[in-house]
């Protein structure tokens, strides 16, 4: 090949990636009315979170399309759209995802004129520690994470414990063995473990780390499946008998199977999450973005989605509307609050859990 | 008549034929470059950069800790379990491809084309369906197990177990054993072994010193082919090992989804590179051209 051409080739190539690379670093405040609507909406979305009805009644309302894409877990959400031009509007990322995101530049201030009901969000959101003052968000729902069990197998009496996922002795008791599945997600599992030995599930400390990274390698041989997609499709199957999971997905699939199932928090603690709408900094259509948010913190949008999906609602003028068993179920709206935890963002640490994760299966 | 022939002709002839040949195989070339050579490039430069606290990959402080990286406990025995796993499904690949391959090529030609579609019947649906339909088969209701539980070996349930996983690969990839050896062995002159039998050898010894020889090249092209993939597999494992045992494929995956270490992720996929153009050298090395 001649010189030139490949030369010539190898500018353009590198042309073509600089454009579709361009950093766009300054962060425009986008000032939008209420109502007010400027393209299609891209909602990236975790799988099974939204009642396509409301997606429809928004369509219907604002003369807009919505296109929802799905992510399994906050780091794979995060890698989709930190490159930057990744087309979407909103995502709904948790709460220490919310962190990392603000402090990287990736979502911009909700535009306080397009989103008037956020006074509609109870007050023990309003002003979270992973957002102060939720600037840049508005909680969407909130949940659990724990254990979900048939009790069909296990018979009624199982110990509330992470035990049923770390512990040997239980799970020969009860014939868990190679019938577990557990969440494939570092900061969740990991969580899981410390909490099991009594631990913050935000530890910073590299030996309770190394601690709970030894209980998850013990575990593996035991284990299934590491699974954040299916673990309560696999109960109800009958493929697994205990799982780690969200609350509001267990209460979800329970719902079809043959037997009977428990979910539950652990005694010794578990995570309290909150997830939350927010539009990406480098977003195409943040008004439209913005009208969607107003819509869906509705007091009546927000009951229909707690009554679809089954994770509790953050809005508190939402509450009359939602139906009362929903209300009443300790599992979706917990009683003891106390020992839960939410995950915060450790910074440097993060990856530690990742790796201490990936050392455990090794 | 005279013919003159200008010396110059024939070689300008050449020269158009090799221009032409050129132009043609340009568009792909562009393509191959762009989507291909670039995109490595980026990789390996990936793989001598920064890892922000965030888990940004920065094209600054260019270092090669991501390669000190890959001498950890943990990159050993991810990568030995990844050799280990793809070499003895290249092994079962091989014992149930041979048969086959030398059964179909010894058919009648229209016989030996029919044998070969139905070789490749399975690439018509997609490889991720074809997966899912295995945890199906394989799952505690499913027929597999069944017939397993039935002829008293255990309960039978094999899912999420690494017995799945080279289930699945041997599945997945024995048609890219099958091809290879198919047109190795149909290319071997007969009369050899009929001169073989003539001086006496024994079945087994006219195969072991003239067929094997002959069909080596297929061995190691099928062996590459299957091999290659097994130990960068990453769909397998996670549907049907219940992705618990870390292989190369995930690792690197997570590394890039979960721990956002793009360097680590980029100097692994750098190493399964280099694993993998060894194996292509020795293909060359055994003068396995004849593919």
């Amino acid at each position: 090949m001649k010189k030139w051409m490949s030369l010539v080739a190898v500018i353009t190539a590198f042309s073509i990636v600089a454009v579709a690379c361009g950093d766009d670093d300054d962060v425009a405040q986008v000032d939008c009315d209420a109502g007010q609507t400027d393209g299609d909406l891209a909602f990236y979305n975790w799988s099974e979170y939204m009642d396509p009805e409301l997606i429809a009644a928004f369509q219907e309302e604002a003369g807009v399309t919505v296109t929802e894409d799905f992510y399994p877990s906050n780091e794979e959400m995060f890698g989709r759209v930190e490159a930057g031009g990744s087309g979407y509007d909103m995502i709904i990322p948790s709460d220490y995802m919310v962190s990392i995101l603000i402090s990287e530049e990736m979502i911009q201030p909700v535009s306080e004129a397009a989103v008037p009901n956020k006074s509609n969000v109870s007050e023990r959101f309003a002003n979270p520690p992973y957002d102060p003052g939720a600037v840049y968000t508005a909680a969407y729902q909130w949940g659990t994470t724990g254990i979900g069990v048939d009790t069909g197998v296990t018979g009624e009496d199982v110990p509330h414990t992470w035990g049923l996922l770390f512990d040997e002795a239980v799970a020969d008791q009860y014939g868990l063995s190679g019938r577990i599945s557990i969440l494939d997600d570092p900061r969740e599992t990991m969580g899981a473990a410390l909490k099991y030995l009594g631990y913050s599930l935000n530890s910073t400390s590299k030996s309770e780390l190394a601690e709970a990274e030894k209980v998850v390698a013990d575990a593996v041989d035991r284990v299934a499946a590491f699974d954040s997609d299916q673990y309560s499709e696999l109960i109800v199957l009958g493929e697994t008998v205990v799982g780690h999971g969200y609350s509001g997905n267990f209460l979800w699939d329970f719902e079809e199977g043959d037997s009977t199932y428990d979910y539950f928090v652990p005694d010794e603690g578990g995570t309290i999450w909150v997830d939350n709408m927010a539009v990406l900094s480098d977003a195409p259509h943040p008004c439209t973005a913005f009208t969607f948010m107003n819509f869906l913190l509705d007091a009546e949008n927000g009951a229909q989605l707690t009554n679809y999906n089954w994770y509790a609602s953050p809005n508190a003028a939402a509450e009359e509307f939602i139906d009362q068993e929903v209300l009443d179920n300790p599992i979706i709206y917990p009683t003891d609050m106390s020992k839960l935890e939410f995950i915060e963002d450790t910074g440097d640490f993060e990856i530690e859990y990742t790796d201490a994760l990936s050392r455990a299966r090794s | 008549m005279d013919v003159v022939v200008e010396p110059g002709l024939e070689h300008q002839a050449e020269r158009a034929r090799s221009r032409h040949g050129f132009l043609m195989g340009l568009p792909t070339m562009i393509y191959l470059f762009v989507f291909f050579v670039v995109p490595l490039g980026f990789v390996v430069m990936y793989s001598f950069a920064t890892r922000t606290r965030t888990g940004r990959t920065e094209l600054a402080g260019w270092n090669v800790e991501a390669y000190e990286r890959l001498g950890e406990t943990v990159v050993r025995a991810v990568a030995f379990r990844s050799l280990w796993i793809a070499a003895v499904t290249t092994i079962l690949s091989l014992a149930l491809a041979y048969p086959l391959a030398y059964f179909i090529s010894t058919r009648r030609p229209a016989t030996r084309n029919m044998l070969l579609v139905g070789v490749m019947i399975p690439f018509w649906s997609n490889f991720l369906i074809r997966t899912y339909a295995w945890r199906v088969l394989l799952d505690s209701d499913g027929i597999f197990t069944r017939i397993m539980s039935g002829m008293g070996l255990g309960d039978g349930r094999i899912l999420f177990t690494n017995n799945a996983v080279i289930l699945g690969l041997v599945y997945g990839y024995l048609p890219f054993m099958v091809l290879p050896l198919y047109a190795a062995i149909e290319r071997i002159d007969w009369s050899l072994v009929e001169g073989a039998r003539d001086l006496y050898a024994s079945g087994w010894s006219a195969f072991r010193r003239v067929v094997w020889p002959l069909s080596k090249p297929g061995v190691i092209a099928g062996s590459i082919l299957v091999f290659v993939p097994s130990f960068g597999a990453y769909v397998t494992p996670a549907i049907l090992g219940g992705n618990k045992k870390g292989l190369m494929g995930s690792y690197i995956v997570d590394q890039f989804m979960d721990a956002r270490n793009g360097p680590l992720g980029s100097s692994l996929s750098v190493l399964v590179l280099v694993v993998m153009l060894m194996g292509t050298l020795i293909y060359f090395r055994q003068g396995g051209r004849s593919l």
